[in-house]
């Protein structure tokens, strides 16, 4: 077992290289550059600017400053959009935020998504299964950029309950329309997978087996069906989790939370390589990780597994 | 009395397509400490008839008429009633051993719970005993064994480990749906010579279902003959096999090759079992039947007295003496 993490870890980084090299010639094969602006600065202004952040030098040359500043020294170097602070200080500002509610969100989508799809399979073809399913197939269609307002216009415009955005530290009041709003399509896929996972494994030879060794139905629901009905949905939770946890764009506009999801999609358009690349690794650093423990997990659950 | 009694069941299910009759008007009862065998090809209603007396058909399915266990009745029963029998009273082991173990639980893990919940043992006492009845199976290094999973046991063993968790609690009536139907056959003997050292210890009565002909004959007291969810011939297994009296029964006698003859070509039934969703009005045989005649076509025959041994009874409208 301990083997195998390791190689694991060790194909990581490989992984980790690729991903940063694609990712940084992608940047900057995409037409401008962070100093591009409506009003061309004067060229001289410009050569002195990317000098300064060492865009003058040939590309191969500035990816390998790049690389050796984040494997030596873990430096994701300054911005180039907000001027005097680092890449490493926007993350590290954005990246709690969006962890917060991320975290949230997912336990709301596993705390909701996993019962409901239970005893959608539990009650199945009975109105608890049609209202079960009907709601997961509503809360997987509306996008979050939908619900997002929806949520603004019922809990503050009418009911006037809740802010309609900012953080405040992330208090609860703050964090429950992001979570909500965040959460439902992912609690919405987690309850299907659920049902249908559950619906096969009730259907299962050694469920009969149980129900003829005269064990009661909760017996047999918790201690011989739940385990390997989780299966499936433990292979989506892994790139669920990271989805969640490193934010959403319409999140932190809407709610204005000042999540990562912002700086992401605004280093995109701003061609603010530095920021772009820094969540990009992050988010792939994340991806690795949260698939290598979702095989831990799987071996946890299935004996036939081993490593 | 018998210790099990079977009188008129029946079981429907309901589907799309209208209700389908797998089982219909079947009575027999076992004695106890006997063994009954019942026989028939694929879709004859015999594993439905058990699974009804078990409280396991799908959920679609409905039983009628009356199983009696000890001159109570259990059918229809649901819940903790239904669980204190199952088990206790009547356990069951299943056709496939490779899928019928929770893949995903420990042996000990498996069996310890039928005992802490049925007698209330302490989780240690119950593991204890499992590992004696894994020994009374002859499962080797059983105190080792135990700890493991399913998947590392042989097809062989798995079914011991059924079996040995089905006598947990001894029950007085062991069902086995098609227990070996799915080994090889040098492993079929074995479990079929462990199933009858069992009967012996502990006096369990057997109902073996099966389409195996050579597995019936030495082992079982009485065989059922089942075709299209009826019950066409009944007796004792050695009148029945003596003297067959029903054409399908006679059929399926002949479709057993025999190592003492030589044949080029194997005996068969013509024909294809009936399609459960439209029986034919009459006796469902009578499309494969050589003998049949006009009445076959419209009446289902009554199960009489065949001439035999005593309880030896036949349902064909054709007489004995014109089977020829």
């Amino acid at each position: 077992m301990l083997n195998y993490v390791i190689k694991r870890i060790a194909i990581a980084i490989p992984t980790m290289l690729i991903l940063i090299i694609l990712s940084f010639l992608l940047m900057h094969a995409a037409p401008g550059g962070p100093f591009t602006s409506e009003r061309p600065l004067p060229p001289q202004v410009l050569a002195n600017i990317e000098a300064k952040y060492g865009l003058d030098q040939p590309l191969w040359r500035q990816m390998v400053n790049y690389v050796w500043g984040v494997v030596t020294q873990f430096d994701f170097g300054p911005s180039f959009k907000y001027k005097d602070r680092t890449v490493n200080e926007i993350i590290a500002q954005g990246f709690p935020i969006t962890l917060k509610y991320g975290f949230w969100s997912f336990v709301f989508a596993i705390g909701v998504g996993i019962p409901l799809g239970a005893i959608a399979a539990i009650r199945k073809n009975t109105w608890i299964d049609y209202l079960a399913v009907g709601v997961s197939i509503g809360a997987q269609v509306l996008p979050n950029f939908v619900m997002a307002p929806l949520l603004v216009i019922t809990f503050t415009l009418w009911l006037g309950w809740l802010p309609g955005g900012g953080w405040n530290g992330g208090s609860i009041e703050y964090l429950i329309m992001p979570v909500i709003a965040l959460s439902t399509s992912y609690m919405a896929s987690i309850a299907r997978i659920t049902r249908s996972s559950m619906l096969e494994v009730l259907n299962s030879n050694f469920i009969r087996t149980a129900k003829a060794k005269g064990l009661p139905g909760r017996t047999i629901l918790l201690r011989h069906a739940l385990k390997p009905s989780l299966l499936p949905v433990i292979s989506y939770l892994g790139p669920a989790f990271v989805g969640l946890i490193t934010g959403s764009v319409v999140i932190d506009i809407y709610f204005s939370t000042g999540g990562m999801g912002y700086f992401f999609v605004n280093s995109a358009t701003n061609r603010d390589y530095s920021v772009m690349m820094g969540i990009t690794i992050l988010v792939g650093f994340l991806t690795i990780m949260f698939s290598l423990v979702v095989d831990m997990l799987y071996a946890w659950i299935d004996p036939k597994i081993r490593y | 009395m018998s210790l099990l009694e079977v009188n008129n069941l029946s079981v429907e299910f309901a589907t799309q397509d209208g209700a389908v009759r797998a089982v219909n008007n079947v009575s027999f009862s076992v004695d106890e400490g006997k063994t009954l065998a019942i026989v028939g090809e694929s879709g004859s209603g015999k594993s439905q008839t058990v699974f009804a007396m078990m409280g396991l058909l799908a959920a679609n399915g409905k039983a009628t008429g009356s199983v009696r266990f000890e001159g109570d009745e259990v059918l229809g029963l649901t819940g903790d009633a239904l669980n204190a029998i199952r088990a206790q009273k009547m356990a069951m082991i299943f056709q496939d051993p490779m899928t019928s173990l929770n893949p995903y639980m420990r042996i000990s893990d498996q069996m310890a719970e039928v005992l802490v919940h049925h007698n209330g043992l302490s989780k240690s006492d119950a593991i204890k005993q499992s590992i004696r009845m894994l020994d009374a199976v002859k499962i080797p290094e059983a105190k080792n064994r135990i700890r493991m999973f399913p998947h590392e046991f042989s097809g062989g063993m798995r079914q011991r480990v059924m079996i040995a968790m089905s006598l947990l609690c001894q029950p007085k009536l062991l069902i086995a749906d098609e227990p070996t139907t799915a080994l090889d056959v040098t492993v079929q003997a074995q479990i079929m010579r462990l199933l009858a050292e069992i009967q012996k210890d502990f006096g369990t009565a057997i109902i073996l279902i099966t389409h195996d002909l050579g597995v019936v004959a030495g082992n079982s007291d009485d065989t059922l003959v089942m075709y299209g969810g009826q019950v066409m011939e009944v007796g004792t297994t050695e009148s029945v096999y003596a003297a067959p009296t029903h054409p399908y029964t006679q059929g399926l006698m002949s479709a057993v090759p025999r190592v003492d003859s030589e044949l080029d070509k194997l005996v068969t039934i013509p024909g294809n079992p009936p399609n459960m969703m439209n029986m034919p009005t009459g006796c469902p045989f009578t499309p494969r039947c050589r003998f049949a005649i006009e009445k076959c076509l419209k009446t289902m025959p009554e199960l009489v007295h065949s001439g035999g041994d005593a309880g030896h009874m036949r349902a064909c409208n054709v007489p004995k003496e014109d089977l020829v």
